[in-house]
């Protein structure tokens, strides 16, 4: 082993990492996503996947969901940290699989094709209860809602052939009890 | 209909409503507004610094010395930016600050104005929490919550920027009552199943230790009391951290010093020996922790912090108590006296052995060095310091390298808030405008700065703060022309390369204590030190002593990168010699 020539001590031993899906409600004002990004950025916690809206503006409170992955002590210290800024109201965290969370992704993909392609893709999305948003003699944009693996997974295997490289998603968690 | 104020009248309503009696500051174009109120508010007295980062760390100062918020007033732009060192110090050492920072009119934000910045955005991660006020009708909330924010719970920095134009609007104005410290009840999340499992675990302990920290200081000057009581209740050993120095009497025998990096030999190993670790308002820096994986691997460990989310962030406990210090520590004091009036007796002979053992690293005596009788000794002239002013009840302020650290181990502290230095962010330069602060808080008092000449200069211009509001501080410099603390480490792990630690060029220090319109005062041999140190103290006006000081001197013991608490360095005067030689100190 070299010598540590730094004032600082060496890396300990690093944990097993767990995907968290952190769920925080804030004040909806000026600069408060840049409070809370800022903080994940400023300590070095990951961020997955980020959604954030308005849920009640009577009380001007908006939910920002953040899909995250640390150890336990990380995941301990995000809510913490969370906790401690003032237009934080309140934060929950969920367990990617837990079964008492609806966790869904919106996906938006645009085909491009004839119709017998665009058909065949509509077919591939058919599981995942498909709306066209827009049509057009050459494309279709398809919205679909599932997990993120089965997002992926269709974006690279089934409809490859068809696709425009285009494509949105959005997280969102939803507690059934909560 | 109620008499409308202009926004800037309003920031000094607020003031007066919060009992601010000093604000440090620095004028500039976007708080204008505000300065031209500054002559109908007599209950304020605005002490004018030399640069924004001054303002910051006099306020620092005056926090820490008295308890009560520091408050500092900087022009937008640069005023904004030059005071962000001072809130990050504030920020990483839980200081309470309120910053008014003007800003642009509002029209003009955003379009990269004159003296335009983001201040808002900058100050972000240094503040507890900072707010743009764009609605003079949010004005008076705004820096009422900034109060209430800045000094509950953890205290912290807290930045309220207002534009020029608010500050020329008018609103009404409601008088504000001061809500009585609202830090106890909010903030305690502990319960009396929490104290009795801690008294527990002191029962079942037979090499317990004290671990305490500047949270006890911020608690309160009650919260020292009381830990001495529980510390002469229990009969345990007790080391402080760097912050924690003051909250029990450095002279007391069951106090181990200092632990840490540069902490005292007998502090670490019980550290790491012990079987009952209880952290009261430290935060396990890694300052203190050294090498996380082998950090008192043997000990059951309490934490008490005000601040949950400083509980297992560094170091995995096995009972957090969150709460206020002081009040954790009454109600564990009562609980003892209620259960177990005789804990002391019945626990002497179970702890005896533990002494014993504490004694033996004490016989080490770790601070100690060779000193001269020709140059003047860095440690020597600390303890002169200390043994001459140590019943003067004194304010010690430090810059930041080996003298910080010299100053933490030779000088003994008696009385909490009486040492202020800057620890988490370790900004040279802190010491001098945070002596100007202290000073203001106590102007009968003795203040000094014990400074390297290094830190100094960086923030050498308050001393013609110090001089216009003929506050005698007095700057102690160990001058020994090097960044004393980079040059010990390249010494031990640079391979001697001193690259860019000395300063070829340094000012007559005398000199220019006299273009200030202060005294200055150099000593140069052992023997004139203490005549030179008198002269000082009698001097009723700001002092630069310049103290020549043995150049290569090191700072030990030490605890060397990346190793754990019982494997310190110590000094040249090893007897055993085993640990260091000449030759092993570059092997570290």
């Amino acid at each position: 082993m070299t010598r540590s020539r730094s004032a600082y001590s060496v890396p300990g031993r690093q944990g097993k990492f767990d995907t968290h899906i952190i769920v925080v409600w804030v004040d909806n004002e000026t600069g408060v996503l840049a409070r809370v990004v800022g903080l994940f950025s400023g300590r070095g916690y990951n961020i997955e996947s980020l959604a954030v809206a308005e849920i009640d503006s009577k009380l001007n409170i908006s939910r920002i969901t953040i899909v995250t992955t640390g150890t336990p002590q990380v995941i301990e210290q995000i809510k913490l940290q969370l906790k401690k800024l003032v237009p934080v109201h309140k934060v929950a965290d969920f367990r990617r699989e837990d079964k008492n969370v609806i966790f869904k992704e919106m996906a938006l993909f645009k085909v491009v094709g004839n119709n017998f392609k665009k058909e065949k893709a509509l077919k591939a999305c058919k599981k995942y209860n498909p709306v066209i948003l827009d049509k057009t003699k050459k494309s279709y944009v398809i919205q679909i809602t599932a997990l993120r693996r089965e997002i992926m997974l269709l974006h690279q295997l089934k409809l490859n052939p068809y696709l425009l490289d285009q494509l949105t998603i959005l997280g969102v968690c939803f507690p059934k009890h909560l | 209909m109620s008499k409308l104020y202009s926004g800037a009248e309003i920031v000094f309503k607020c003031l007066e409503d919060q009992g601010v009696e000093f604000v440090f500051g620095y004028p500039g174009g976007a708080v204008l507004p505000i300065y031209d109120e500054l002559k109908n508010f007599s209950f304020l007295k605005h002490i004018l610094v030399r640069h924004e980062q001054g303002a910051g760390h006099a306020a620092e100062g005056y926090a820490r010395s008295s308890g009560k918020p520091g408050v500092l007033i900087v022009t937008s732009g640069p005023g904004a930016t030059n005071a962000v060192t001072a809130l990050t110090d504030a920020y990483m050492d839980s200081v309470p600050l309120v910053c008014i920072s003007g800003q642009v009119p509002t029209h003009l934000i955003g379009t990269d104005a004159f003296q335009e910045c983001d201040t808002t955005g900058i100050t972000r991660p240094c503040t507890k929490h900072n707010w743009l006020v764009k609605d003079i009708n949010e004005l008076e909330k705004t820096i009422h919550k900034a109060f209430e924010v800045a000094t509950t719970g953890r205290p912290g920095p807290v930045l309220v920027d207002i534009p020029k134009d608010v500050q020329f609007q008018k609103t009404s104005y409601t008088k504000f009552v001061k809500q009585k410290k609202l830090n106890g009840k909010v903030h305690n999340q502990f319960s009396q199943n929490d104290i009795d499992e801690l008294i527990k675990l002191m029962n079942k302990a037979s090499k317990p230790i004290f671990y305490t920290g500047g949270g006890v200081i911020n608690s309160g000057p009650k919260a020292s009391e009381l830990l001495r009581e529980l510390v002469n209740t229990t009969g345990f050993p007790i080391t402080t951290t760097l912050q924690g120095l003051g909250s029990y009497p450095g002279e007391d025998s069951q106090f181990l010093g200092m632990l840490g990096m540069h902490g005292s030999y007998e502090a670490n190993n019980a550290m790491h020996d012990c079987d009952l670790m209880i952290n009261i308002g430290a935060r396990f820096d890694d300052r203190i922790t050294g090498k996380i994986d082998e950090f008192s691997p043997k000990s059951k460990k309490v934490h008490i912090d005000i601040d949950p989310s400083s509980i297992n962030k560094n170091v995995k406990v096995d009972l957090p108590i969150i709460g206020d210090v002081a009040e954790v520590i009454a109600s564990t004091i009562k609980t003892i006296k209620k259960t177990k009036p005789n804990f002391a007796k019945s626990n002497k002979q179970k702890i005896s052995k533990w002494w014993e053992k504490i004694q033996k690293w004490r016989s080490i005596n770790s601070f100690d060095f060779v000193n001269s009788t020709e140059t003047i000794k860095p440690q020597y002239a600390v303890q002169r310091l200390y043994e001459l002013t140590k019943n003067k009840d004194t304010y010690i302020t430090t810059e930041v390298g080996q003298h910080q650290m010299w100053a933490a181990q030779h000088y003994k502290f008696d009385k909490p808030n009486r040492w202020m230095t800057s620890g988490g962010l370790g900004t040279m330069g802190y010491g001098l405008p945070a002596a100007v602060g202290v000073q203001v808080a106590h102007p009968k008092k003795l203040v000094i700065d014990i400074a390297g000449e290094a830190s100094v200069l960086m923030t050498m211009q308050e001393m013609s703060t110090a001089v216009q509001y003929s506050l005698p501080i007095k700057i102690f410099i160990l001058n020994n022309e090097y960044m004393g603390m980079v040059r010990q480490w390249q010494e031990l792990l640079h391979d001697k390369n001193y690259s860019e630690s000395y300063t070829a060029a340094l000012p007559d220090f005398v000199k220019l204590a006299e273009a200030y319109g202060c005294v200055g005062i150099r000593a140069t041999r052992p023997e004139e030190l203490d005549d030179k140190i008198i002269e000082m103290i009698n001097t009723d006006r700001p002092v630069i002593f310049d103290c020549l000081v043995d150049k290569e001197e090191n700072c030990f013991p030490m605890i060397p990168s990346g190793k754990p608490h019982n494997q310190m360095l110590l000094g040249p005067n090893d007897k055993k010699g085993k640990k260091i030689t000449g030759k092993g100190k570059t092997l570290v």
